[in-house]
């Protein structure tokens, strides 16, 4: 993010500008450093706490028995991962999409709005764990259900917001697009969209974590493969270091996709004011 | 289509034509869930081609209704809007109207040109009239070169007030439509931004119907000064500004300037 400095009287440009950048470096580290220092201490409590009270292994695992699992079995873990990744990241595009193409033509036809909005929300109020087996009953075992559910729970947060967005325009801009003639299509690919993007990219960030969980909860129910599986695997197991390994893994990938779609929305995004530290 | 080159020609524009705008009649009444509110009544008055109105009045009286009914944004309830010779829909639609909003309502995603450029890239206008300026030479105009690609959360109020003013400009409308453009500004931007504005109302031969709460600006910058009287929004008074057509900011400091402005003054109060 760009800061904004405030040139001081007496100081030459260079010499503010100079000052900047090193502030701004030393914000940069501390970013970085802070979190940092903050994960590492709560893996030292956990070891402690492990240690301590002689926990047994297959109550919790200590964060060494994690750490060897994690490198042991990291081509089985990847292995699992694949097909979780997948089934995330496919629900995403097609529920984003529906949701799009579902708010785009809410917004045209206030009608349509008016009928299905409710439905949209009554749906929405099943919750993930009961909508799983009547998805995986219509849809089979295979790969689909698991998109379908990962489709569902990114769909209603988007369309929301993107509605929100889409009608969030300024009057006066909509009155200035009137006094140009714009067609309808112009208005909204013009002012409707562009208004709707930031609006859009928060609900974005929340499905890339959601989808994550979609997918793995589609995988409790009748698969032999991916976190998810993995994951009731270990717990009947009562292998705590590999649960732990599995949600590790799954975890880094929610947080690696919702890093891209931050860093996709950095570079659609890029007229806000900036934000001054 | 008369070209800038056209309006540029005091012969063209000095003839006597019909009025860019009259009003016949005109009453606009909003009707919303707890009551009916006359924004206008019966308001009558033409503007010649080329001229420059003030329009002055209290709040609510009706000054952007008024506006808003010249630029097809609104239809009058009852009465007549002609706006070069045919309805306002036409001349909207033939890209004649130019209108510049009080908070500038620039696009925040686009710079700077591109946020002049819009009027190009919108309503099948995609070629500008042979010999009109271009959104560069726009910005030029209203002293914003090398700005171009600034994003207008960069610009200061008065900076984005001029970009509007340059893409209101685009494609050399015959009549330009200002609703407080500059209410929002310090005194000493709107001081330069008033002296600016008559500047290029001389440099284009635009026709300008220009909204303000200010006495000041109304008789500084009007040929004529429209006085609207409020509950219902009615014309009070069409007052003549007889100051010399070259106009400096120190002619405010005038016995005969400051005689006018007593008389809004008192026409206001009455109002
Ligand atoms: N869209 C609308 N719906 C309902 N009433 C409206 C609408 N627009 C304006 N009015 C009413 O019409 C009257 C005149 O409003 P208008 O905005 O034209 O006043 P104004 O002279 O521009 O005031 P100001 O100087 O404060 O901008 C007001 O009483 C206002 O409440
Ligand atoms: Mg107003």
């Amino acid at each position: 993010m760009a800061d904004v400095a405030i040139l001081q009287s007496g100081q030459g440009i260079d010499a503010a500008e100079a000052e900047y950048r090193a502030a701004q470096r030393r914000r940069r580290l501390r970013r970085r450093i802070m979190p940092a220092a903050g994960v590492l201490s709560v893996l030292v409590l956990w070891g402690l706490l492990v240690y301590g009270f002689d926990v047994p292994p297959f109550v919790a695992p200590s964060p060494f028995a994690v750490a060897q699992t994690l490198v042991e079995n990291a081509g089985m873990l990847l292995a699992n991962l694949w097909p979780t990744a997948l089934e995330a990241v496919l629900g995403f595009l097609l529920g984003n999409a529906a949701a799009i193409a579902i708010a785009t033509v809410f917004v045209h036809k206030k009608t349509a709005e008016e009928a299905f909005f409710p439905v949209v929300v009554l749906i929405n109020t099943i919750p993930v764990v009961a909508k799983a087996p009547i998805l995986v009953l219509l849809l089979g075992n295979g790969i689909e259900p698991k998109i379908a559910i990962a489709a569902l729970i990114c769909f209603f947060p988007t369309l929301v917001n993107m509605v929100r967005g889409l009608e969030s325009v300024n009057p006066q801009a909509m009155e200035l697009m009137r006094v140009l003639s714009a067609s309808p299509r112009e208005v909204f690919f013009k002012l409707r969209v562009p208004t709707a993007l930031p609006y859009l990219f928060s609900a974005l960030k929340i499905a890339a974590s959601t989808a994550v969980i979609g997918a793995i909860v589609g995988e409790w129910i009748g698969s032999t493969v991916g976190i998810g599986a993995l994951i009731i695997q270990a717990t009947y197991n009562f292998d705590s270091a590999l649960l732990y390994a599995t949600v590790i893994v799954g975890s880094t990938f929610s947080v690696l996709f919702f890093l891209a779609i931050t860093g996709l929305e950095r570079l659609v995004v890029r007229w806000q004011a900036p934000v001054v530290a | 289509m008369v070209t800038q080159a056209a309006l540029l020609d005091p012969a063209v524009a000095e003839a006597p034509g019909a009025p860019a705008i009259r009003c016949d009649d005109v009453a606009v009444r909003f009707i919303t869930e707890r009551r009916t509110v006359t924004a206008l009544e019966n308001v009558s008055f033409e503007i010649a081609e080329g001229s420059f109105l003030s329009l002055l009045g209290p709040s609510g009286c009706g000054k952007s209704t008024l506006l808003r009914v010249v630029a097809d944004l609104v239809p009058p309830t009852e009465g007549r809007v002609t706006v070069l010779g045919g309805s306002a829909e036409t001349a909207r639609r033939d890209h004649a109207l130019g209108f510049v909003f009080q908070d500038a309502a620039l696009l925040p995603w686009r710079t700077a040109i591109q946020n002049v450029s819009l009027p190009l890239e919108v309503g099948g206008r995609s070629v500008l009239p042979p010999g009109s300026p271009t959104p560069t030479e726009l910005l030029a105009l209203v002293g914003l070169s090398g700005w171009e690609n600034a994003y207008p959360h960069e610009l200061s109020g008065g900076m984005r007030q001029r970009v509007s003013i340059a893409r209101a400009l685009v494609g050399g409308p015959k009549v330009l439509l200002m609703d407080e453009p500059f209410g929002a500004l310090d005194e000493i931007t709107r001081d330069h931004l008033n002296e600016e504005l008559r500047r290029i109302w001389q440099e284009t031969g635009t026709t300008i119907l220009f909204v303000t709460h200010s006495i000041y600006e109304a008789t500084f910058l009007g040929q004529t000064v429209l006085v609207l009287a409020a509950n219902p929004g009615r014309v009070r008074e069409i007052v003549p500004i007889d100051l010399p057509a070259d106009r400096t900011l120190d002619i405010r400091e005038t016995d005969h300037f400051m005689r006018i402005a007593a008389r809004l003054r008192r026409l206001l109060g009455e109002a």
